[in-house]
């Protein structure tokens, strides 16, 4: 028997994406990792290879910036599944996409948890209207609450068995997993339950029974804040009140489903210090949250094919352009570009092998660099041919 | 009709540059090689950044940033780099601290809740915290009276990606929706008048891809729109073409079989081993890299038209280690960016 040292055995973990697509038993694929490295495009990628393969796929896609829609060739997503047309269905599969869309997707939460006089006083809160559309969080949370609608569609009517999710474009990464308790100690935290006492209570009379404390913090908020956007708050915080238990439990459920086995993370990287580093915390956290990681994806990685190494190269080229008799005048040059492409590959190599490292155990698959951005479903097939190596 | 056109070089009596770009175009190199460019122009500059991300540091290999400013580097013109990492929690306390004198009731703030509640849920009073601490710095002045000078001759902000920065900016309207008046307002309001100034411009950082560009001519137009004076647009990780223009021209007849037997020709000449195969390689990265030049000079083409000033950064196949954050300063610089 032949016993591999451990590097090699490291080396060997290459992550098997058709085994990933082709498992029944995961039904939610969860593509996150740094801005700007091409989670959209494999999210694309994966549910045309696996709708492909058979599965009855639906990828929800986040960014704003119809990035999907562009790579589908659709020209709207609308916080809808719609089909995508060109999908080989000969093997069972389909696919369908959407884009989310925060502020409906809140708006929609908030009328079917609350009664419709209600729901119309939340949805022409000021407070509401800011928190629905700006609040640093919400679009995770709501791609979360997305995610569990389209999980319980998927059980009943639509029969998709396979969701797909690209994660919003955060600040950092591990935004993605923070957002949902963000919310959650919003709803708990102990300043919104003192200011809704008063709510409850009704007019000014708490402040008398408040501890000194809540004067104080009201007082300087009050200050700070303006007095209306407390009072905004207030009936934000009185008006959302029958719902909380409804977010909380939901958003616990959305954390479990993310821990189960039927859920995989796919972590997405460029061959770049910044996204590796990005990706090497999230690999960390998942594994400290329990949740189950695939592998990670690592595209445009700079691939050069034949032996000839970089040294090599710029030394053929210097001996060529100094016998000044070259037969064709591009020889130089053209060893000179595979120099600088080798210089690259050497590169992009080099710090996947530290992420190896420093993150043993974690399957990783490279996606060599694309001559031409990719927007078309063609396109997509080929990363997908890549993805799975 | 190009409208916006900046007539005036980017550097010209602007102290606070606003750099922003889409995810992975490389903002925070950009950010940190105008910030050292301006230094070694003798000038005493401030890099920020405002999404707790520690770019800054890792760009440097300097430990973590807090909000308090740290010298990063001396420059031998006699100008300096200082970096700051500006934190909203901090950030509040220390304007609670100074406004209000508030002393040891801000840790009771924190402890109540209070403290979470401003800066992560109510909607732009987080960026008014941000920015504000940015405001502070850029306006600050040393010596008194007449003999006041400005503390910073130049602030670098390496601000939120394009996707939130126009929202991040416009943080006026962002707490007038829901905050009408009092301090915050009125802070918002004073930053908003400075980052309307022509003390700032907002530069844009692109790739010559598709997505980047577009979502930078996105940006443009909505930072236009919105009043924020643009600056110039910062091409980043540009390819050195290589090929020389007769290159293009044998390599645009196609591959012909000639090209292909003198190419192994010369490579047997100095010995390359497998001169065949290495020469099908070699034509074959030369077409790829046609191919990623023209993309290159189609979306070069779309920023063109802007009518806006442009500067370009080379890729460096070595990455940012060794020095090549000064290379990208010294091209700011020969560029006249700076």
């Amino acid at each position: 028997m032949v016993r591999m040292t451990p590097a090699a055995a490291r080396a060997e973990r290459s992550l098997d994406i058709d085994a990933l697509l082709a498992d029944p038993a995961k039904r939610i694929i969860v593509c996150c990792g740094a801005g700007g490295v091409g989670k959209t495009t494999t999210a694309a990628a994966l549910g045309v290879r696996a709708a492909e393969a058979g599965r009855r796929v639906v990828v929800l896609t986040i960014d704003p910036a119809l990035r999907l829609a562009q790579s589908l060739g659709l020209n709207a997503l609308d916080n809808t599944p719609r089909p995508v047309a060109g999908i080989d269905t000969r093997s069972g599969g389909s696919m369908d996409a959407m884009m989310l869309d925060m502020k409906r997707t809140f708006d929609e939460v908030v009328e079917q948890h609350a009664s419709p006089e209600k729901a119309a006083s939340i949805l022409a809160n000021p407070f509401y209207v800011a928190v629905s559309s700006s609040f640093a969080g919400t679009q995770e949370y709501m791609a979360m609450e997305k995610l569990g609608q389209l999980r319980v569609q998927s059980q009943r009517e639509n029969g998709w068995d396979l969701i797909i999710v690209d994660t919003p474009p955060s600040r950092s990464a591990l935004d993605f997993l923070d957002a949902p308790k963000r919310l959650g100690s919003f709803l708990d935290g102990r300043f919104i339950r003192l200011l809704m006492a008063p709510a409850k209570a009704g007019g000014k009379a708490y402040l008398k029974a408040a501890s000194a404390t809540l004067s104080l913090a009201v007082g300087v908020m009050t200050k700070v804040l303006g007095g209306e956007l407390l009072r905004d708050v207030q009936t934000f915080v009185a008006a959302l009140d029958t719902m909380f238990g409804g977010f909380r439990e939901r958003a616990d459920q959305t954390y479990a489903l993310l821990q189960a086995p039927e859920t995989a993370f796919v972590v997405v990287a460029s061959p770049d210090r910044d996204a590796l580093r990005e990706a090497a915390f999230f690999v960390e956290r998942l594994g400290t949250e329990r949740m189950p990681l695939a592998g990670l994806v690592v595209n445009r990685v700079q691939r050069v094919a034949g032996s000839l190494s970089r040294g090599r190269a710029e030394d053929a080229a210097s001996a060529l352009e100094a016998t000044g008799a070259m037969r064709s005048s591009a020889s130089a040059d053209l060893l000179r570009l595979h120099a600088d492409l080798a210089t690259s590959a050497t590169r992009h190599q080099e710090l996947i092998s530290r992420f190896r490292v420093s993150n043993p155990g974690v399957a990783i698959t490279q996606v060599p660099a694309a001559a031409r951005d990719i927007h078309d479903l063609d396109g997509l097939r080929a990363v997908g041919a890549d993805l799975a190596g | 009709m190009v409208s916006g056109v900046n007539t005036t070089t980017a550097g010209q009596g602007v102290r606070l540059h606003v750099v922003t770009g889409k995810g992975g175009t490389g903002k925070t190199t950009v950010a940190a090689a105008l910030g050292v460019a301006l230094a070694a122009q003798g000038k005493r500059v401030l890099l920020a950044e405002v999404e707790e991300r520690q770019g800054i540091s890792s760009t440097f290999d300097i430990a973590p940033l807090s909000t308090s400013e740290t010298l990063i580097l001396n420059d031998p013109s006699g100008g300096s780099l200082y970096g700051m990492s500006v934190e909203p929690k901090a950030a509040l306390l220390e304007y609670l601290h100074k406004f209000y004198k508030l002393g040891r009731a801000g840790s009771l703030l924190e402890k109540i809740g209070a403290v979470d509640f401003a800066t992560t849920i109510a909607p732009g009073v987080r960026d008014v915290l941000l920015i504000g601490k940015v405001y502070e710095a850029a306006g600050r002045t040393q010596g008194r009276g007449r003999k006041a000078v400005p503390a910073y001759d130049a602030v670098v902000l390496d601000a939120p990606p394009t996707g939130r920065v126009a929202r991040f900016l416009g943080v006026n309207t962002e707490v007038a929706e829901v905050a009408r008046m009092g301090p915050i307002k009125s802070q918002a309001d004073s930053i908003t008048a400075l980052l309307k100034s022509r003390i700032t411009a907002v530069h844009l950082v692109t790739l010559l891809e598709e997505m980047p560009v577009q979502e930078c001519l996105d940006a443009t137009q909505s930072l236009s729109e919105a009043g924020f004076p643009v600056g110039a647009i910062i091409v980043n990780q540009v390819r050195d073409p290589i090929l020389s223009e007769g290159d293009l021209t044998d390599l645009s007849d196609g591959i012909t079989s000639r090209l292909h037997t003198e190419i192994a020709a010369d490579l047997a000449s100095v010995g390359v081993a497998d001169p065949d195969r290495t020469t099908t390689v070699l034509l074959e990265e030369a077409q790829a890299h046609l191919e990623r030049l023209d993309l290159q000079a189609e979306q070069d083409q779309r920023i063109q038209e802007q009518g806006r000033l442009v500067y370009y950064l080379p890729q460096l196949p070595g990455g940012l280690e060794a020095g090549g954050l000064n290379v990208l300063a010294d091209e700011l610089h020969t560029q006249g960016m700076v």
